[in-house]
């Protein structure tokens, strides 16, 4: 114990790998909250489950904390649900004599943000016998002018995508040019149209101007029944969501970036440590035993060492799709026989000649036990700075062959969020935050192992250290 | 009986050279016969190169004997597997130059001094304690508490040759090799190792092979003294007769060579054969030393090897000038 | 009396480490006149090859205290600035072998092209000519002159250390600083190489500074002795007076533990191991292994003259 006191003191007198040990530490700190906040199989559900379970959020919206630093302010998502009662939400269904009622909701909301919204959608929720409901629903902007937007049956479970209702927009910038007395671009989306101020600046998307101010959307429906229950829920997308934004899929990036933290740790760690070991233990049995056992031992190394590590594992992976942990296997099993095998080598067969080992023989000790328990703990501090250091690289080939698309489709991880953004034109598009936040930690988790273990290695091999 | 009889034994290795591996032999020890009491000392010296280690470790069976026989204790051990070896370990004990890197830098000294034990089957963690105890007492690192703890580095180069020492003995073995087990040490604690080899030597009864490079300290060690010069023994008597009465024309120039402190030495130029010992791949024929001797009859010295000739009782040497 | 050749006072030479500063030479004084040998006799860690490096200045690079004064021929080296004691001192009228330098010869370059490294660095000769004197050094070492063509893995311990000594023989120095130049060395060879040593001195008229842990060894050459015990000198005599009558206890006590071949005597040895040259006792550092031990060692102790030049650092030798 004081000797691992000892070390500690010794290790934190460098700078560098205090940095690097309290970033480990927060990854560490992130893994334990992630693993136990968001149980594995929410987290697999959440990610896999696509556009259904994701009704909510907006479409590759931006981290929220980046209104932080914009002079406009960017809308985040209003929801306005008549089974969640709440402020700006009001429903009436009335009966009207035997066989009708009136349905009446409305949905009062401020908007006050500087830019339009992604999307406004309506969803319905009904029950009824025999004949829908029909509805009319009405859009009022801040300046009280009353736009119809459609008028529909409702199915028990439907929805009206505002935001994508051709007609609407076509009638809409028919409305305006007569208005304006200018004629409107054939791509003026709709939101502008709903939400901008009504001047001559509505003409290009680029400088339409937000209407500021109290909203509403009323629904005036009619059932020709008697108990007819309806509900509805307004949802104005705006362009930012949770810490960590969303992607292509509505999905919260945040669960991806969590998870992917104990998912990259334990990968690169379980790799470089198996890898390590084992590499080891053949460089210690190849050193003692020499003769046939090495001979073997050594041609499989050269020929594993010949092989293109990447594009075999490109190959196979290609062929056959993994799930991660299978792939971790792989990985591992393709890089035991590496070039590791003959530097562990080479240093076995100077430590075989060291003299501890030629008394450790000379009292008897077995062959076993002289690689176990006199070979390997040896060389065992020595290498822990080249396994710190390699933990990056494997963390590193994961995010690479998920990047590629060869990963696991479906594992929460950093490289599959690049990938998806890569595949998703998110950098033709902007959408910068979508590869800079797996890209970030990433580079947090290879730069805390590498300056964790170039530390290590200047305390271990003092031949490197500065005096 | 004597506790080990060694007859004419060899141990060559074989070297390959060239691009065609021709085969050949480094002939490390070359014949070399040699018997030992129990509790007597013999000390083998030699310039490095000479076949003194490889002798060591050959008779320790570390290496397998080329030829010859090795007799310990009445039993053949020349070709005995290592599993037969077995309890030919317990009663043989090494200990090496450079204690540092004989002993695991990353076990303590508890555990340096367990594994013998727990390699022998000793399966009583108290008997263990208590022999670990013990031994350390007879090599007095005390008190013991304070040693059982610390790693090999945290000890001086004096009292790691007294751990290595203390393993060496923890076996209760009857006959220790010391390979220049105080050459690596300062002046001031070599003197203190080698009292305490013979106190042990003394009070158990140990035999103990000696193998130096140095001359001087042998007088204060040993009984019998062998001078080995490129794999052959050329010549052994007594402690006290091999120094003040040397024949053999190599034993002569090594003691002619080894200052004693005296101020006067600084005049002097001393007489040094000339030329380095012999390639052991392709040695000279005839005597080996003959191509450096002063006293050489050409054509039979440098011809015919010289037999092993016992001039006076005791003292033999192996040198056509006493035939 | 002669201006001594070199004049060693007060040196000091510290050095930092992680685990803080090691005293290495701490205040060593001594002389040398014109072709003699001084002897530094020491245990290992107890300073000596720090001491003879301070005194070519090849200081580590994290010293942390180096003060004294060093007078050569006269002047005092330790005011020479770098540029100048590169180009006139080291290499040049000092040289310097250091421990194992044998082992450093770099395998791969001739020996002759090795040697002559200096002669191109620091005096501007021409190849040809400074093969010729390569050569003759050689020959002077006792090695024949083709060897020059020679790689140092065709030659054998003792002819390389050899060939370390002829190199550092090539500028023609005034003083040979040799560290353990036989450490690795069987013992004829060892009498070769001495032997050599010894007929330089003598010809050459070269003066020495020769570092060992063999005091039998040290009285093969010197004709003054420094015995040093952690990074302080104990003791400075000549050598009659030091063989025959070695004075500070450490000293003694030394001398007793060196086996002796032809002359039967008791041996002894000194319990115990030398101080921590991180944090030295205050007092005499000898003091906790010293028989003679007195109330006074805990105060540092005096430097006793013996002679003008010879001194013992013991407050045995006080006078009352």
């Amino acid at each position: 114990m004081p000797r691992l006191k000892h070390f500690f003191r010794q290790l934190l007198l460098y700078k560098s790998a205090t940095v690097g040990l309290a970033i480990i530490l927060g990854l560490i700190a992130i893994s334990i909250y992630t693993v136990f906040s968001i149980p594995y199989s929410d987290a697999i559900k959440l990610w896999r489950a696509g556009e259904q379970y994701w009704l909510d959020t907006p479409r590759n919206a931006l981290p929220s904390w980046v209104n932080l630093f914009l002079s406009k302010k960017l809308p985040e998502t209003i929801i306005l649900d008549t089974e969640n009662p709440q402020v700006g939400v009001s429903k009436a269904i009335i009966s009207a004599g035997e066989e009708s009622s009136v349905i009446k909701v409305e949905f009062v909301f401020d908007y006050r943000y500087d830019d339009f919204p992604s999307e406004i959608n309506l969803f319905f929720k009904s029950s009824y016998n025999s004949s829908p409901p029909r509805l009319t629903i009405h859009w009022v902007k801040p300046n009280g002018e009353d736009i119809v937007l459609k008028s529909m049956l409702v199915a028990k479970d439907d929805r009206y995508y505002i935001s994508n209702d051709e007609k609407l927009a076509r009638r809409l910038r028919s409305t305006f040019s007569v208005k304006l007395n200018r004629t409107i671009g054939y791509d003026l989306p709709i939101l502008v149209l709903l939400f901008a101020q009504e001047d001559e600046s509505l003409l290009d998307p680029g400088t339409a101007k937000v209407m500021k101010g109290t909203y509403r959307l009323w629904i005036d429906g009619i059932a020709f029944e008697k108990d007819v229950k309806l509900d509805a829920k307004l949802v104005v997308y705006g362009k930012v969501y949770g810490w960590a934004g969303t992607d292509h899929l509505r999905r919260d990036l945040g669960i991806a970036l969590l998870w992917g933290t104990p998912i990259a740790l334990s990968f690169g760690i379980t790799a470089s440590v198996s890898v390590a070991l084992i590499q080891i233990f053949i460089g210690a049995l190849c050193a003692w035993f020499g003769g046939k056992v090495d001979t073997v031992l050594q041609r499989v190394t050269e020929i594993f060492m010949v092989l293109p590590f990447l594009p075999t594992l490109i190959m196979i992976s290609t062929l056959y799709k993994f799930n991660i942990w299978v792939l971790l296997l792989i990985v591992i099993l393709l890089s035991i026989f590496g070039s590791g095998v003959k530097n562990y080598r080479a240093m076995f067969l100077q430590i075989k000649e060291f003299p501890y080992v030629e008394a450790a023989r000379a009292y008897g000790a077995s062959n076993f036990r002289i690689v176990t328990y006199y070979l390997i703990p040896k060389v065992l501090p020595t290498i822990i700075p080249s396994m710190v250091l390699s933990v990056a690289d494997f963390v590193f080939l994961e995010a690479a062959l998920a990047i590629l698309g060869l990963g696991d489709p479906l594992a929460p991880t950093w490289g599959k969020i690049i990938n998806d953004a890569y595949v998703n034109g998110a950098l033709y598009k902007g959408l910068y935050y979508w590869v800079l936040e797996p890209s970030v930690m990433l580079a947090l988790t290879s730069l805390s192992f590498a300056m964790l273990g170039f530390t290590l290695d200047k305390i271990f091999n003092p031949k490197l250290r500065e005096i | 009986m004597p506790l080990l009889d060694i007859i004419d034994l060899k141990k060559y290795f074989e070297v390959k050279r060239g691009i065609f591996g021709s085969k050949g032999y480094v002939k490390a020890v070359d014949g070399v016969s040699l018997s030992l009491e129990r509790g007597e000392s013999v000390s083998i010296v030699g310039e490095s190169g000479c076949g003194k280690t490889t002798l060591g470790k050959t008779i320790l069976r570390l290496y397998e004997p080329t030829d010859g026989k090795i007799v310990f204790d009445g039993k053949d051990i020349t070709h005995l597997t290592w599993k037969e070896l077995s309890w030919y370990r317990r009663e043989t004990g090494l200990v090496q130059q450079d204690p540092s890197g004989a002993l695991p830098s990353f076990m303590t000294v508890k555990r340096i001094l367990e594994e013998p034990l727990i390699i022998h089957k000793v399966k009583d963690k108290e008997e263990r304690r208590e022999r670990i105890y013990k031994v350390l007492e007879q090599v007095k690192l005390t008190p013991v508490e304070d040693f059982l703890e610390k790693y090999p580095h945290m000890l001086s180069g004096g009292q790691q040759q007294r751990l290595v020492i203390a393993r060496s003995i923890i076996l209760r073995p009857k006959l220790i090799i010391a390979d220049e087990p105080v050459s690596m040490l300062d002046a001031s604690v070599r003197v203190e190792i080698l009292k305490l080899l013979q106190n042990l030597q003394r009070d158990y009864r140990l035999s103990i092979i000696y193998i130096t490079h140095d001359l001087s300290t042998t007088r204060y060690f040993s009984e019998r003294i062998c001078i080995m010069y490129a794999g052959h023994i050329v010549e052994s008597a007594e402690t006290r007769e091999l120094l003040t009465n040397p024949l053999h024309p190599y034993t002569r120039a090594l003691l002619n060579v080894i200052p004693d402190p005296d101020p006067s030495n600084r005049f002097i130029i001393r007489e040094v054969p000339a030329g380095e010992p012999p390639n052991l791949l392709n040695p000279p024929p005839g005597c080996r030393f003959s191509p450096r001797c002063r006293n050489i009859m050409n054509g039979l010295c440098d011809v015919k090897e010289p037999p092993v000739v016992e001039v006076r009782k005791g003292h033999f040497v192996k040198c056509w000038l006493y035939v | 009396m002669a201006e001594p050749h070199l004049t060693v006072k007060n040196l000091v030479m510290y050095y930092r480490t992680v685990r803080g500063e090691v005293k290495a030479v701490d205040n060593v004084s001594f002389s040398l006149p014109r072709s003699k040998t001084v002897a530094i006799i020491g245990e290992s860690g107890c300073g000596k090859s720090s001491l003879a490096k301070s005194i070519i200045k090849l200081l580590p690079r994290n010293v942390s205290v180096y003060k004294g004064v060093i007078l050569f021929d006269g002047v005092d080296l330790m005011k020479m600035d770098e540029e100048s004691f590169r180009r006139d001192i080291r290499w040049v009228k000092i040289t310097y072998v250091p421990q194992a330098a044998l082992n450093s010869l770099n395998p791969v370059i001739k020996i002759g092209e090795q040697m002559i490294e200096p002669l191109l660095l620091h005096f501007k000769m021409r190849k040809t000519e400074a093969l010729e004197r390569a050569a003759k050094a050689l020959k002077t070492v006792g090695i024949s002159e083709e060897f020059i063509n020679h790689y140092p893995f065709e030659l054998s311990g003792g002819m390389r250390q050899r060939v370390i000594i002829a190199m550092s023989m090539l500028t023609n120095p005034e003083l040979m600083v040799l560290d353990e130049p036989t450490s690795s060395l069987d013992v004829l060879t060892q009498a070769n190489i001495i032997n050599l040593l010894k007929t330089i001195k003598r010809d050459l008229k070269l003066s020495m500074i020769f570092i060992t842990h063999d005091v039998g060894l040290s009285s093969e050459l010197a004709d003054r002795v420094a015995v040093m015990y952690a990074g302080q000198i104990v003791e400075f005599a000549s050598a009659d007076e030091f063989y025959r009558n070695p004075k500070h206890p450490y000293s003694q006590k030394l001398m007793d533990s060196v086996p002796t071949l032809k002359t039967d005597k008791k041996l002894d040895f000194i319990p115990g191991s030398p101080p921590s040259l991180l944090n030295p006792p205050r007092g005499c550092r000898f003091a906790e292994r010293c028989p003679y031990r007195f109330e006074k060692c805990k105060e540092p102790p005096p430097v006793i003259n013996l002679s003008e030049e010879f001194y013992v650092r013991c407050w045995l030798y006080e006078k009352r």
